[in-house]
């Protein structure tokens, strides 16, 4: 049985992540101690908020250097995502490094609205995390920053003109850019893989 | 390509919808935690809750209802009315609304979109814009209070400024056709959404599926909310999301 936790910092949605692990039948933790975060079997960094003021928050309780060495399967959701990588156009925030790609601001076009929000089909390149998620796959989006194509990109999506990455993976951290708390059974199927993972 | 949006909108008072829904598949038509399941289970791509509650007691009650609603739904919902400061927005949050919308308050205390937008992200900020065709000018102006009270603001000019103050999308319903059934305000949310660059919600006067194509092509509208037509089963959002897909509309069809 997987014991989830849930980081606990300033961002919101985090009751939305909790409410969508009980429809699974998991009961998680929301901690921001050290110890009950290296001893979960998973951990979920969600997030809706601005990138500077978690950051700030993180290294105040230095949650950046516990989150950076975790070892179990890592799951950054929306914002959480976006602090995994190296640098935020977000008032030039300096992120936790793990994926070693930027975050960029979208540019407004009659296209393209910013923020891209709502739901958008993504194109899964080769992951387990989309296991049995049929094709096309669709799933709720609300951000106006993006992380561009990289070597970590596990899936990608298109807004206006911009591809950019939908999930990324590096080793045990894994990110998505879309919110699967609130894309329907997809969603669902996405952290039940997770957390078999 | 972001899809086009259908989302049906629930009017509660003191936790019960209110206004009548004609569904037999229901144990409750009044619980609009049972209504907005059956609509998620449908394919409405969002919901939204109005609060019409007007007395103080009837705030604790929306916020146990959004826990319920948090509880079961597995796609966002917005909820709106009465909302009067930050405080209102945390409970709402905190109690699993994913966005709230923001009307008359906006309109008497423009800062308090700037305020909420810093405090909980122009994501979360809808504002919802009500608005009469006024001939003399012929422009759109601006109502709170429900639709009661004018205000003397262009909707164009109103629009801009929420949208700069950090409101992330725009709920523009068009009073003159709220309740008509003959089809959305397409002039006015063509103008609003080539006014500015966040997303615009249409709503007031869908009536046939055909209008749901005109406020996508013609309205340029991000997506469409409307009531009684659903509740009525005047429309079957399965069958309307077909339909669009059929005349070109992007829409998300599998859930």
């Amino acid at each position: 049985m997987a014991s989830v936790a849930v980081v606990k910092y300033n961002a919101g949605n985090i009751r939305s992540v909790l409410c969508a692990l009980a429809r699974l039948g998991v009961d998680a933790e929301v901690t921001d101690d050290p110890q009950l975060l290296k001893k979960a079997s998973h951990v979920i960094f969600p997030g809706v908020g601005e990138a500077s003021s978690a950051m700030r928050y993180l290294h105040q309780k230095h949650l950046d250097e516990v989150l950076v060495s975790l070892k179990q399967p890592f799951l950054g959701i929306c914002l959480g995502m976006q602090l995994m990588c190296s640098l935020s156009e977000e008032s030039h925030t300096e992120c936790l490094g793990i994926y070693p790609t930027p975050v960029i601001r979208f540019q407004p076009s009659l296209k393209a609205k910013i923020p891209h929000m709502g739901w958008n089909s993504v194109t899964v390149y080769d992951n387990s995390l989309f296991n049995k998620i049929p094709d096309p796959s669709w799933f709720y989006f609300v951000h106006s920053y993006y992380v561009p194509l990289s070597k970590q990109t596990e899936a990608c999506c298109t807004h206006g003109r911009t591809q950019f990455s939908a999930a990324l993976n590096l080793g045990n951290f894994w990110g998505v850019q879309f919110h699967p708390e609130k894309s329907g059974p997809s969603g669902a199927q996405l952290l039940t893989n997770f957390l078999q993972f | 390509m972001v899809a086009k949006r259908i989302i049906p909108c629930l009017d509660v008072r003191n936790g019960r919808t209110v206004k009548g829904v004609n569904f037999i598949n229901l144990r409750d038509a009044g619980d609009p935690v049972e209504l907005a399941a059956l609509y998620a289970e449908q394919g409405a791509d969002e919901l939204t809750f109005l609060d019409i509650t007007a007395t103080v007691e009837g705030r604790g009650t929306l916020t146990a209802l959004v826990r319920r609603i948090a509880d079961v739904i597995d796609i966002p919902f917005t909820v709106g009315g009465g909302i009067r400061n930050v405080a209102d927005v945390g409970a709402l949050l905190e109690a699993g609304a994913d966005k709230i919308s923001i009307n008359s308050m906006a309109v008497k205390e423009p800062q308090l979109i700037d305020t909420l937008a810093k405090e909980f992200g122009s994501q979360c900020i809808v504002c919802g814009i009500d608005v009469r065709f006024r001939s003399e000018l012929k422009d759109w102006e601006v109502y709170v209070a429900g639709g009661r009270t004018p205000t003397g603001l262009d909707a164009i000019a109103w629009a801009k400024e929420a949208e700069s103050r950090g409101a992330g999308e725009i709920l523009l319903t068009s009073m003159d056709h709220d309740g008509m059934k003959s089809g959305f305000a397409l002039e006015i949310t063509r103008q609003c959404s080539d006014a500015v660059s966040i997303p615009i919600i249409a709503s007031g006067g869908g009536g046939k599926m055909e209008h749901f194509i005109d406020v996508f092509k013609q309205g340029g509208a991000d997506a469409a909310l409307a009531a009684s037509i659903f509740h009525f089963r005047e429309i079957d959002i399965p069958e309307l999301k077909i339909f669009l897909q059929k005349h070109g509309i992007h829409i998300r069809l599998n859930r």
